[in-house]
This record gives C-alpha cells, sequence and structure tokens, in this order.
C-alpha cells in the first residue's frame, strides 16, 4: 500500500520558493530540490507516496520523479540507518587508509556494506569520491563530513553516536 | 603572485572582509569597460578552463549567437567530483565572493541575465557559505534588478545536484538542472547554440570564474606572464596521497612536478627514491612513473607530451608500497559506478574492465588477457557520447603502458603458485 505524503507547511513554503528560481514552464528544474526536501521530511528515504506527491506537485508523470530518484545517488529509495555511514574508498583515499577504516566500521557494527544494524541506527555503505580528498581518509555520515580519520577516532564517533 | 590569497590564509568570509582583500574593488569601472574589451581581455589572457577539458575560455564566449531571440544563461559547473580534486570546494569555503564577482563579469561579457551555480549535492556546508555569500552581495547592491553598483541586471540562483559525478559534463549537468536524469547530450549542437531549455548557455568551471576578476583588474599581459606560452596563468593544484602534507596550493602553470610535490606537498612519503608513480591530473589521466614524474611539467603541453593531461590539476601520488593494479581496479569500479548506461560501450564496458582487473590484480588472469584489456579500453575510447568512456580508458592504458612487465610477473606468480601454468 503506498503510504501518503504532503509537505508540511514550513516545507511547502520552501518548495514554492524553489519553483521561482527557475523561469516559467520550467518548474520541472526543481525536481532533484523537490525531491531532497521530501526525503528529508520522510525520515531519509522516499517513499512511493512522496514520489508521487512530487510528481503531483509539478504536474509530471510519475514515472519522470522515479527515473530521476533512481538516477542519482543520494536519492533512497528504501529506508537505512538512523546514521548512514558512508566512507569513501576512491584512491586518494584508499592511498591513505580507508580500506582499514571500513574493515574498523564493519567490525565495530558488526554489519557488512550495504546493511543495516538490527536495531537501525547504523547502516553502511562505500561510496564514491566526496570531494575531499586532501582530507582524507573522510567518511560521511548522515550530512556531516569527517576528516582526516583513522580507525581510532572514527570508532570514538561511532561510539558518540551509538550512545546519542 | 596569488590570486586565491585566502585560500591560503583563512580569514573571514564576509563582504567586507574580501573588499578588503580587493574583491568588489572598482567592479562598476571593469562594467564600463564594455563587454567587447572583457572578452578581448580573456582571449588575450589565454585563459584555459579548469574544469579538466581546458578548452580556451574566451572562444567559448564568443561563440553564443546574440541575435536568436533567446535568453542567455551562464552556468557555474560546481559539482566537483574527480576523484582526487578538491579545489572548488576550497574556493566556495575561503573565496566565494571571488565567484560571485566572477559570474557577475563573465555574465555580463556574454550578455547573461540569470546564472545558475550547480553546487555537488555533498557540499551541503558550502551550499550554506554561498548562499550567505550571495545574499550579502545582494543587500550590497551588485546584484538583483537594476543593482545600483553595477546597473547590470543579474539573478544567481544555487541549484544543488544529487550525488552523480556524471553531472560534471556539462550537457549532463545541463539535462539535470532541467530536472531530468543526468545524462549527456549528442554533440553538436554545442550549449553555446542549444544548452539550458534550448537556449545560447556558457559552462563554465568555478575556478575559471573565479580568477576572472583577477585578470581583468591585472590584466592579460600579467595573467599571461605566468606559466607557458599554451598554459598561462597560475593554477590550483591538489596534492593527495602518499605526501607528507596533502594540500590544495596554487601554483605558476609550468611548474615541475617534482618541485610542486617536495614544496608544497611536503615531499613524497620516505622520499623522492621511493616514489612509484603519479596520476598528475585527476582520475581520469594515464599515470606516468617515477622517472617520467622527475622530468615533466605542470602544463597541458609537457603533460599531453608524455602520453598524461592537466585534467583538474589533482596530483595523486603513489610510493613504491602501492598495489597499482588494485588502485586502478578500484578506479574502473568508480567508473563502473558512475557510467550513465546511455552508451553500451561505455556500460558494459567498464564492467567488464573492472572485472578483469580485479582478477589481474590478484594474478588470476593470463599473460593474454593484458592484450584484451587493453583492446576493450580501444573499443570504449572515443565511441561514446561523452568522454566518460574515455576517462575509463585512459588509466587502464596508462598502467599496461608503463607497468605490463609488473602485471604479467604477478599473473606467472599467481600461476607458478597454482603449480599450473608456466
Amino acid at each position: 500500500m503506498t503510504q501518503s505524503f504532503s509537505f508540511n507547511a514550513e516545507n511547502l513554503k520552501k518548495a514554492e520558493g524553489f519553483l521561482k528560481k527557475y523561469p516559467k514552464g520550467r518548474e520541472q528544474s526543481a525536481l532533484l530540490s523537490l525531491l531532497d526536501l521530501a526525503q528529508t521530511q520522510n525520515g531519509g528515504w522516499l517513499c512511493e507516496g512522496a514520489m508521487a506527491y512530487v510528481a503531483d506537485f509539478l504536474k509530471i508523470h510519475p514515472m519522470r520523479v522515479l527515473e530521476v530518484a533512481s538516477f542519482y545517488s543520494l536519492f533512497h529509495l528504501k529506508p537505512h540507518g538512523k546514521y548512514h555511514i558512508q566512507v569513501c574508498t576512491t584512491p586518494p583515499c584508499s592511498l591513505s587508509g580507508s580500506d582499514q577504516l571500513l574493515w574498523s566500521c564493519k567490525k565495530w557494527l558488526g554489519i557488512g556494506v550495504g546493511e543495516t544494524t538490527a536495531d537501525g541506527k547504523f547502516s553502511l555503505i562505500e561510496t564514491q569520491c566526496l570531494g575531499a580528498c586532501t582530507k582524507g581518509p573522510v567518511v560521511r555520515i548522515n550530512q556531516d563530513m569527517y576528516e582526516n580519520q583513522t580507525q581510532e577516532t572514527l570508532v570514538e564517533v561511532l561510539q558518540t553516536l551509538a550512545e546519542r | 603572485m596569488r590570486i586565491f590569497q585566502n585560500l591560503h590564509d583563512k580569514g573571514p568570509i564576509n563582504f567586507l572582509a574580501a573588499f578588503r582583500r580587493g574583491d568588489f574593488d572598482g567592479t562598476k569601472a571593469l562594467l564600463e569597460k564594455g563587454s567587447s574589451w572583457m572578452m578581448d581581455e580573456i582571449k588575450a589572457s589565454h585563459l584555459r578552463g579548469r574544469g579538466g577539458a581546458g578548452f580556451p575560455t574566451g572562444q567559448k564566449w564568443s561563440v553564443l549567437p546574440h541575435d536568436s531571440g533567446k535568453p542567455i544563461y551562464l552556468v557555474v559547473n560546481a559539482d566537483e567530483s574527480e576523484p582526487g580534486t578538491c579545489k572548488d570546494r576550497e574556493i566556495l569555503r575561503y573565496e566565494p565572493f571571488k565567484l560571485i564577482e566572477g559570474i557577475l563579469l563573465a555574465a555580463f561579457a556574454i550578455g547573461a541575465h540569470t546564472a545558475y551555480i550547480y553546487v555537488r549535492g555533498e557540499f551541503e556546508k558550502e551550499t550554506v557559505i554561498l548562499e550567505r555569500a550571495l545574499e550579502e552581495v545582494y543587500t550590497h547592491g551588485f546584484l538583483g534588478k537594476n543593482p545600483p553598483k553595477t546597473g547590470w541586471s543579474l539573478d544567481i540562483h544555487i541549484h544543488p545536484g544529487a550525488g552523480a559525478y556524471i553531472c560534471g559534463e556539462e550537457t549532463a549537468l545541463l539535462e539535470s538542472l532541467e530536472g531530468k536524469r543526468g545524462m549527456p547530450r549528442l554533440k553538436p549542437p554545442f550549449p553555446g547554440q542549444y544548452g539550458l531549455y534550448g537556449c545560447p548557455t556558457v559552462v563554465n568551471n568555478v575556478e575559471t570564474l573565479a580568477v576572472v576578476p583577477t585578470i581583468l583588474r591585472r590584466g592579460a599581459a600579467w595573467f599571461q606572464s605566468l606559466g607557458t606560452k599554451e598554459s598561462t596563468g597560475t593554477k590550483l593544484f591538489c596534492l593527495t596521497g602518499h605526501v607528507n602534507t596533502p594540500c590544495v596550493v596554487e601554483e605558476r602553470m609550468g611548474i615541475p612536478l617534482k618541485e610542486l610535490i617536495e614544496k608544497h606537498g611536503g615531499g613524497v612519503r620516505g622520499g623522492w627514491d621511493n616514489l612509484l608513480a603519479v596520476i598528475p591530473g585527476g582520475s581520469s589521466v594515464p599515470m606516468i612513473p617515477k622517472d617520467i614524474a622527475t622530468q615533466v611539467t605542470m602544463d597541458f603541453e609537457s603533460l599531453q607530451a608524455v602520453q598524461s593531461g592537466l585534467g583538474t590539476g589533482a596530483v595523486i601520488v603513489m610510493d613504491r608500497s602501492t598495489d597499482l593494479v588494485k588502485v586502478i581496479a578500484r578506479l574502473a569500479r568508480f567508473y563502473k559506478d558512475e557510467s550513465c548506461g546511455q552508451c553500451a560501450p561505455c556500460r558494459e564496458g567498464t564492467g567488464w574492465m573492472w572485472r578483469i582487473l580485479e582478477r589481474m590484480a590478484m594474478g588470476q588472469a593470463r599473460v593474454e588477457d593484458i592484450d584484451m584489456l587493453l583492446d576493450l579500453t580501444h573499443a570504449i575510447e572515443g565511441h561514446t557520447i561523452c568522454a566518460l568512456g574515455d576517462a575509463a580508458a585512459w588509466p587502464i592504458q596508462g598502467l599496461v603502458r608503463h607497468f605490463r612487465p609488473h602485471i604479467q610477473e604477478r599473473i606467472q606468480r599467481y600461476g607458478r603458485q597454482l603449480g599450473a601454468r608456466e
């Protein structure tokens, strides 16, 4: 069954602001911003209802929304952990030790890449270049970047988050 | 000599501080000299695009049709995601006002009244800094409708991306800006004729636009006096990998690679003799081994002469402890993940190359597979709509060109261990 979704008052105002950035008749340009807004309101992922709502909001076919939502890596079509851990393992980071970071994440969390812990608190993925290469290895947790990480500092971060 | 003084000083980020550093100082006087003066000055400076391809900026600006009856757009490419590259992020963080002034001047030069900055989705913090800076510039009367300080109506909007390397390709970026999947368009028509919403559009990299104000203030001759004949001016270089102090630094074009690494990167970990290879311009360019790295200078022409490229100026240094096959296999996985899937050679080929390289990294291959892999790269290179196919092929060609015996040795060793092959 499709979950129903609609923007809350604050987001509705934001969404209308996004539309104003683009010329008349080109409102579809706001699609990425609207999906991002819907995803944040929906707890970090896009349910079918949210996508249908955004399609309706822009008056475009729902398929146009799905194809965009499934194309970009920042949109999630399934729920993930409360803390979504993204370890960059692209060469500049892997040269400075991201493989060990990934290993200690797996070990500490007891899950593999692409999995979520049983309590739904953490999920772990390997990600492509995060664009902070001189500060590597970098880990992104939700929207926060953790730079120059070592196995010890990262485990400390995980511990703090676990206690929250 | 520095253009991006604040990248080094890391001083306060607000309009007044930036003004004291020289941004927005006498902007109106520059505009009063006229758009053709600006265009000529940028052409004379031989500024080349800083996003990787190195296309002459003046030429890009001057091909726009002005009689099409359609609006002209300026689009700023801040979708920085080439592995090894983090220079635009530094500009957004520490010199957002240079970028905004560059957009203002460029928009005036090409006749645009609307500009979009396409910022990579992961750069949330940088987007906030940029938004704040934009707001200040509006308040100080440089932007908006008939702004008092310039008289040139211009609106700048920020458009956040959502995580796709391919959107750094200019036509994919335009598709994404239109709210679609980021799939590159067939060219021609080029964005200059048919860009955003089918209107004439200029797409420029962040660094390219951010140097424009300084060039116009200090003159094309000054900019040309730095660097080499075909690569003028200074450039931001990112030093990553096995250097002692990874950093983003501004240096003149044509600086010897060795000097760049030793002066700013604190040298190679374990000394220069511990160097194995360098990827000199971001993940898409072929690597060069130590003996070439010792000689080469950092400019478009010299790097091209050694069958590599300047790309984005992202220097990835690898010392002798590096497993090069594994590094290239990881890059192959990057391109496989980031291929938009539009062209079969790239969609299928990037996956094949990745799987072959993963096997090769363990030695689990036949010696003939090296040539098969090379053939595969040639089957992809030049047979796709955009350059992602080429970018996936080149690093592998670089590896085989310089380290074939190394791969062979590994395959044979694996064979010996199995006791099966010669």
